[in-house]
């Protein structure tokens, strides 16, 4: 089976995201920065983290988000895992 | 003292097993407060062993077990004394606290840490303590003190050297990231993986069922299996006090508590 497409990737983290922070799916767009759309801190951002290799099914070490704030990039870093 | 409410941990009897539960806002960061109260309860577990079979430990707290060691106490101890004092002041409290987890590791009783969110340096160290772990699917486990400057110094790194082989203590302590809970089943730190929010129900069967042997033989079998690297826990007070003298431990220290903005726990 061939890995999803890096929008279909982007599709479920901002779903995944919306859901488990309860913000309106609408409201986030690919280049928002997520810790300010989401209003999350970092242990927050290490919940998102593991939600999302569970999701996955991956291992994501955190010291590849140094520097991500945005869902695309987020995206990016996950997709290469798949 | 069969039951204790403190400031930053609480335990009672529940049932034939004492469960220690870890309270202290916002995510159990072990500071001197926590110390002494550990410190009670590692003066009671004597009389507490009588009473019951196990020993569970956890956290009430929603964010996780553990964040670790409480930085900020840290920092602002070594701007109030000289440099000397202060030192002693960190040698002082490492082998208090060793002396906790010492304790806790030799108890006679089984002992299972029910794990959940951020169970990191310190509160990694003291799940690690325990006999069975037992982690929600949200826990995430790190050793991040290599971030500032340090090396675990609560007997991490010896019961890490116990318990997993020794490629995977140098990428977690090399690269200070954060695992997630499939990861340490998988390397063999944690025995069974509940549901979110459902580790201490979890733990609470699992000591209900060790409760069911001899305690003399399942202490007897412990002592055998879970020796306690002593020589290598003091070892590790002095390599830590080593690295704590050097200045850049204290801007690790610095930038980690005025980091205002959102991303202190991320590397």
């Amino acid at each position: 089976m061939s890995a999803p497409t890096i929008d279909h990737t982007l599709d479920e983290i901002l779903n995944l995201a919306a859901s488990h922070f309860k913000v309106p799916r609408e409201k986030l767009t690919p280049d928002d920065d997520f810790f300010k759309t989401l209003g999350i801190d970092s242990l927050q951002a290490l919940d998102l983290l593991t939600r999302l290799e569970h999701h996955f099914r991956i291992e994501l070490p955190d010291y590849e988000l140094q520097g991500v704030s945005d869902f695309r990039t987020l995206a990016n870093r996950i997709q290469a895992r798949l | 003292m069969n039951e204790f409410k403190g400031r930053t941990l609480s335990w009672q009897l529940v049932n034939g097993a004492i469960e220690l539960a870890l309270h202290r806002d916002p995510c159990n960061e072990i500071g001197s407060l926590t110390l002494e109260e550990l410190e009670k309860f590692a003066q009671s577990l004597p009389g507490l062993g009588n009473e019951a079979q196990a020993l569970i430990i956890h956290s009430t707290m929603k964010a996780g077990f553990s964040a670790g060691a409480d930085l900020r106490e840290l920092f602002q101890r070594g701007q109030e004394m000289e440099k000397a004092a202060a030192l002693r002041g960190v040698r002082d409290f490492l082998q208090r606290i060793h002396g906790v987890m010492n304790a806790l590791d030799a108890a006679p009783l089984t002992t299972i840490a029910a794990v959940h969110g951020v169970t990191f340096g310190g509160g990694f160290e003291l799940a690690l303590v325990c006999d069975i772990m037992i982690a929600d699917r949200m826990a995430r486990f790190c050793f991040p003190e290599l971030r500032l400057g340090l090396i675990p110094g609560f007997g991490g790194i010896p019961r890490l050297k116990r318990d997993l082989g020794n490629a995977v203590v140098r990428d977690l302590l090399l690269t200070g990231r954060s695992f997630n809970v499939m990861k340490a089943q998988q390397v063999g730190l944690v025995s069974q993986i509940a549901a979110e929010g459902e580790a201490l129900r979890v733990a609470r069967a699992t000591a209900s069922q060790v409760g069911k042997f001899d305690r003399h033989t399942a202490a007897a079998a412990k002592a055998f299996v879970k020796p306690i690297p002593y020589d290598e826990l003091k070892r590790e007070i002095d390599i830590f006090c080593e690295l704590y003298s050097r200045p850049a431990v204290a801007e690790g220290l610095r930038k980690f508590v005025a980091n205002q903005g959102v991303q202190p726990y991320l590397p």
